[in-house]
């Protein structure tokens, strides 16, 4: 396959671009693989690209019901960050930070991240105060996190209304690293790195059940036939559900609908990516212009990947409250994906108890920042048949164990983030 | 998405909250297997991408519970009735 460079690009220039190969290769199901991950978006195929990476399992195929990136790998709002509080999620997702890092060096492609940095607002002194904590938990594990003031982030926003009546902002948690990432380009960039290391990619090919033997799973039964695997794990976030009962299994996992939205492209003005500490807004531009923003899940159990128009007048008056001059901005497309929420809010990464079935879920609505430690994790879990140091906490038993990770601290509710 | 209260009529979703799997049930603490039960009912659900019977709670109305079945892949709703009334037949 074509290595993407200056050079490349200029030959292929002066020959009119007519030579360009397709990014990935679309491929037929054989017999029988190593290992199957059912679910071709972000996560699936980063598990992929790590088996054949760093594991050197080549008899791979993903399985997609649609094509590449058609669920919450193309709906997300593409903000990456490590700024978490229990340790577990801390780890985890700064280990992810890093892998983001040198994603375009590692895939030659490009995912477009941009560190452009992230405010958490602080609208009060208890939110001060839980931020300082955050942020010293951060600094512990060796992650940049920074306190700022409101001068400072006079500086940087001018536009933030920092006086509002009910929520005047008192400062907040700044982390440069974070950033926001070109969400399909990770599928696609993803997707061209294990296809070149031989990875089976095949679309149109939705699970309609397992085959068993002696307890075991041995590989799926497909609208596109049968296909056996020494192993099959599960990356599918909000339809986790849906196939795991197809193999008898019932999860802490409720499937809810997050809206995301986008405007009409406007001059740039978000320089970094802010988020309302009072009521749930979150926002950044896209290098086309457009403001990328989202907020709360519509609250209750959907599959439609369409949600209703009380949360999107509810996310708009939080964009409102945060920068008033929004005010006139149109909103040009929003959209729905269904999120895979699990009952303390953080994911499984583990085996089920059934052999050869392993699960990636629950990632709630954090699952994009995750992609690619994810897939390492995943990748690693299937390979070795053990849980990765950083994916050990993780666990499908811990609902029953108690060793719950409730990042916000408010119990068993499936629409937790 | 609008729900026929059986009270008020039908109104829109933003009236209601919404708590969840109307099938989930607390489980006997002096039961046989209690354990097993309240896991169950606390963390597991079937989840499923059809038709689900769920508790609404009409909040800014009547303030009745509600049980509700509605189609998770399309937000149809089938079948409103008090919670409590469904409890009893």
């Amino acid at each position: 396959m074509q290595k993407y460079s200056f050079f490349n690009l200029v030959s292929a220039a002066l020959r009119r671009h007519r030579d360009w190969q397709p990014v990935w290769r679309d491929a037929d199901p054989k017999e029988d693989y190593d290992v199957i991950v059912v679910g071709g978006g972000g996560h699936g195929l980063a598990t992929a690209y790590y088996l054949a990476k760093v594991h050197g399992i080549t008899r791979v195929a993903v399985l997609e019901k649609g094509w590449l990136g058609s669920g919450n790998a193309g709906r997300n709002t593409t903000i990456i960050r490590s700024n978490y509080l229990l340790p577990d999620n801390t780890r985890f997702y700064e280990f992810s930070l890093k892998l983001w890092e040198r994603l375009e060096q590692e895939l030659n492609y490009n995912t477009m991240v941009s560190q452009r940095g992230i405010v958490y607002f602080a609208h009060s002194d208890a939110q001060r105060d839980a931020y300082a904590r955050r942020a010293n938990q951060m600094r512990l594990h060796g992650i940049d996190a920074e306190l700022v003031d409101v001068a400072w982030l006079r500086r940087l926003v001018p536009f933030v209304d920092f006086d509002n009546a009910r929520f005047p902002i008192q400062g907040g948690l700044w982390q440069r690293r974070a950033g926001t990432a070109r969400h399909d380009a990770v599928v696609w960039g993803y997707a061209r790195a294990a296809s070149q290391l031989g990875v089976d990619i095949i679309q149109n090919c939705e699970v309609t059940g397992f085959i068993r033997a002696g307890g075991r799973v041995v590989g799926v039964e497909t609208t596109r036939g049968a296909i056996r695997a020494a192993k099959v794990g599960l990356a599918l976030a909000g339809n986790t559900s849906r196939v795991a009962a197809k193999a008898g299994l019932r999860l802490p996992i409720e499937s809810h609908v997050l809206q995301a939205f986008v405007s009409e492209a406007l001059k740039p003005l978000i320089p970094c990516v802010l988020i309302f500490g009072a009521g749930h807004f979150y926002v950044s531009q896209s290098d086309k212009g457009g403001l990328v923003f989202g907020g709360d899940l519509d609250g209750y159990n959907s599959y439609a990947q369409r949600g209703n128009l009380s949360t999107v007048e509810d996310v708009c008056e939080g964009g409102l409250a945060l920068i008033p001059s929004l005010s006139r901005v149109r909103l040009l497309r929003s959209w729905g994906g269904i999120m895979d929420m699990s009952m303390d809010g953080s994911p499984i990464i583990d085996r089920t108890p059934i052999e050869g079935l392993y699960l990636n879920a629950g990632w709630c609505y954090g699952g994009f920042k995750a992609t690619p430690a994810a897939g390492w994790c995943f990748a690693h879990l299937l390979a070795r048949g053990d849980s990765h140091e950083l994916a050990r906490a993780y666990r499908l038993d811990r609902f029953a164990s108690g060793r719950l990770i409730d990042e916000r601290g408010v119990g068993a509710q499936p629409n937790l983030h | 998405m609008r729900i026929l209260c059986p009270f008020c009529g039908e109104r829109a979703s933003s009236e209601f909250a919404y708590l969840g799997d109307a099938s989930a049930a607390r489980a006997d603490p002096q039961g046989t297997e209690a354990m097993a039960r309240f896991l169950e009912a606390v963390y597991f659900r079937e989840n499923p991408a059809g038709v689900h019977t769920e508790l609404w709670y009409h909040e800014s109305g009547c303030r009745s519970w509600l049980r509700v079945k509605r189609d998770t892949c399309s937000h149809q709703i089938f079948d409103v009735a008090y919670a409590k009334e469904a409890l009893r037949t």
